[in-house]
């Protein structure tokens, strides 16, 4: 549904999105995760057409969004970052305008706005002046304006900002329940939205992807092998070269704890292994007491930090 | 077709839910009435002293009291636009770009032709209603006047005012999509037209090409033959190419909007 390809758009020396290709396909979630300032909404603004892009090309239901761009933008429905709204109107007028500019034939009209009203749940404010709404109802006509000519393409530039977390809980089943009918875009910087509400996620940082996978793939592929906790009364050296030697650990590195002694090592196994016991068995073995032992598993946060910060360190590595 | 009337429907509903428009026809009413009311006063005593002239030493020539109060009528209608229509497009494009509402325009599927276009038929639309109510009270008093003075006069001198509004609006347009600011825009606005105004101050005197290029550009001085009745084609292209060229560049404004935005 949505081809992006070489995507690059830079202004004046700053790249802001840098050889960014991705598919979304129809009916599908797609998740644009990413700090603030990373490209997402350059990206977004591109697909719909509002911005032209430097180099490479994205198609939206085969349509070159430079070349074919009306055709594009009578496929998309776009939320931007803020709802662009007119404080003058009031919502239903507001949204029988969009649904005007949007081409919505005159007899669907008012079924549509009653079923974008209806999705968002705003049908008690539908008389009130836009200025007058507090602002998560603001969000939510904005996101009307998003739906009510039915695109086959929604694009939401962080729709969940500004919202109470009863709302949000509400934004993302109708995002939900949105795909399957719709091919849907949204960004964020909130990581459980995305784990929540996305079939796949893309992360994005200084303008160039850091991964594209589900979200489930992600945890699990980049947690690589099981992370454990070590607690111990011991030399943190000895600890650290004792576990060392265990088959399957990979990586392992150890700090004071508390400063009564304690040591709190950190252990990386292997893909697939499980080395609990066995470091159990060395830490009582040698005699050090041992305090505490856990799993910790590695959210979707702890990636995203990862990639993004083992990001900045390569750029930053070839700068210098 | 249908996007530019969808764009023109919110233009409308915009001057007419908030006071903008309502304010704005106020004071040119008030306005235009009081002068109107000094003018015939004036005039009619100006035909009086004349006819007393022409009863001590006669042959005085007949005063058209009807043709001269609306030739000079629609001299001030036209100074009043000076400062009425930077007012009237200031908010156009400057507060959709304020606002964001710009991307909600420029990502449907409208092109800038139909937004510019739709824009400026709303502000032109306006105009008329503003100019309306004088019709009326010109057409009552022509009908009522012995000896009349022709209708097709009042015609041009209305198609003179309409140009040259449109002239001014398309302007003041253009210059509402080059800011974000209503306040720059309207003094953007104020100051062209003010110098459109006065460019040919002081060139009749001189009769270099300049001077007369200069007398050409003024905006006023093809509104002159209109307030007389003459409808001279050079001036109906003057206005139309000025009123092209200023959506022209509003179209090459708003698509540099794409361009530039960071």
């Amino acid at each position: 549904m949505i081809e992006v390809k070489d995507l690059t758009k830079a202004f004046g020396e700053r790249t802001a999105v840098d050889h960014v290709s991705f598919v979304v396909n129809k009916g599908e979630i797609l998740g644009f995760l990413g700090p603030n300032g990373a490209g997402k909404t350059t990206t977004m603004r591109i697909l719909t057409g509002f911005l032209p892009a430097t180099s490479g090309t994205a198609r939206v239901a085969g349509f070159d969004v430079f070349n074919d761009s009306l055709e594009v933008r009578k496929r998309i429905g776009y939320l931007p970052e803020n709802p662009p709204l007119y404080m003058d109107m009031t919502v239903s007028a507001y949204l029988e305008f969009v649904a005007r500019i949007k081409n919505v034939p005159a007899e669907n009209r008012k079924a549509r706005i009653n079923d974008a009203m209806e999705k968002t749940n705003i049908q008690d404010k539908r008389h009130e002046l836009i200025k007058r709404l507090s602002r998560g109802y603001k969000q939510r006509v904005g996101l009307a304006q998003a739906l009510v000519h039915d695109p086959e393409v929604i694009i939401l530039d962080e729709p969940t900002v500004g919202l109470d977390p009863k709302q949000i809980i509400e934004v993302r089943h109708l995002i939900k329940s949105l795909a399957g009918s719709h091919t849907i875009i949204l960004s964020t910087h909130i990581l459980p939205e995305v784990s929540m509400t996305c079939d796949r996620v893309v992360i994005i940082n200084r303008g160039r992807i850091a991964a594209i996978d589900t979200p489930a793939n992600l945890t699990t592929q980049l947690k690589g092998g099981q992370h454990v906790r070590v607690v111990a009364e011991a030399d943190q050296n000895a600890v650290c070269a004792a576990i060392r030697e265990l088959p399957g650990v990979r990586r392992v590195s150890g700090e004071p704890e508390g400063g009564n002694g304690l040591v709190a090592v950190t252990v990386e196994a292997e893909a697939g292994q499980d080395v609990r016991s066995q470091i159990a068995a060395k830490v009582v073995g040698k005699g050090w007491p041992l305090y505490e032992l856990r799993g910790v598993s590695l959210s979707l946060e702890d990636i995203f930090l990862e990639l993004t910060t083992e990001d900045s360190e390569h750029a930053s590595s070839v700068a210098n | 077709m249908k996007g530019m009337y969808a764009v023109y429907r919110k233009e409308m509903g915009h001057y007419f839910v908030s006071p903008v428009a309502y304010i704005i026809v106020a004071v040119f009413l008030i306005l235009t009435a009081y002068f109107f009311n000094r003018l015939l006063a004036l005039i009619i005593q100006q035909s009086f002293e004349a006819s007393l002239e022409s009863i001590q030493g006669g042959g005085a020539p007949p005063f058209d009291v009807p043709s001269l109060v609306m030739r000079n009528f629609f001299g001030i209608v036209s100074t009043l636009l000076l400062f009425l229509t930077p007012m009237l497009t200031m908010s156009v494009y400057a507060e959709e770009r304020r606002r964001g509402t710009m991307e909600l325009l420029m990502t449907s599927p409208v092109t800038d032709l139909q937004i510019v276009l739709g824009k400026f038929f709303a502000s032109f639309t306006l105009l008329v209603i503003m100019l309306f109510p004088t019709a009326l009270g010109f057409a009552y008093i022509l009908h009522h006047s012995e000896p009349s003075a022709p209708w097709r006069v009042l015609g041009s001198e209305y198609l003179g005012v309409l140009l040259l509004g449109g002239a001014l609006l398309a302007l003041g347009s253009f210059f509402s999509s080059m800011t974000e600011s209503q306040l720059i825009a309207a003094m953007l606005t104020f100051g062209a037209i003010l110098l459109l105004w006065v460019v040919d101050f002081g060139s009749q005197a001189a009769s270099t090409a300049l001077s007369s290029a200069l007398d050409y550009l003024s905006v006023f001085r093809h509104y002159d033959d209109f307030t007389r009745g003459v409808i001279d084609t050079s001036n109906l292209i003057f206005y139309l190419s000025f009123i092209v060229l200023g959506i022209f560049l509003t179209v090459r404004s708003v698509d540099s909007m794409r361009w530039r935005r960071a």
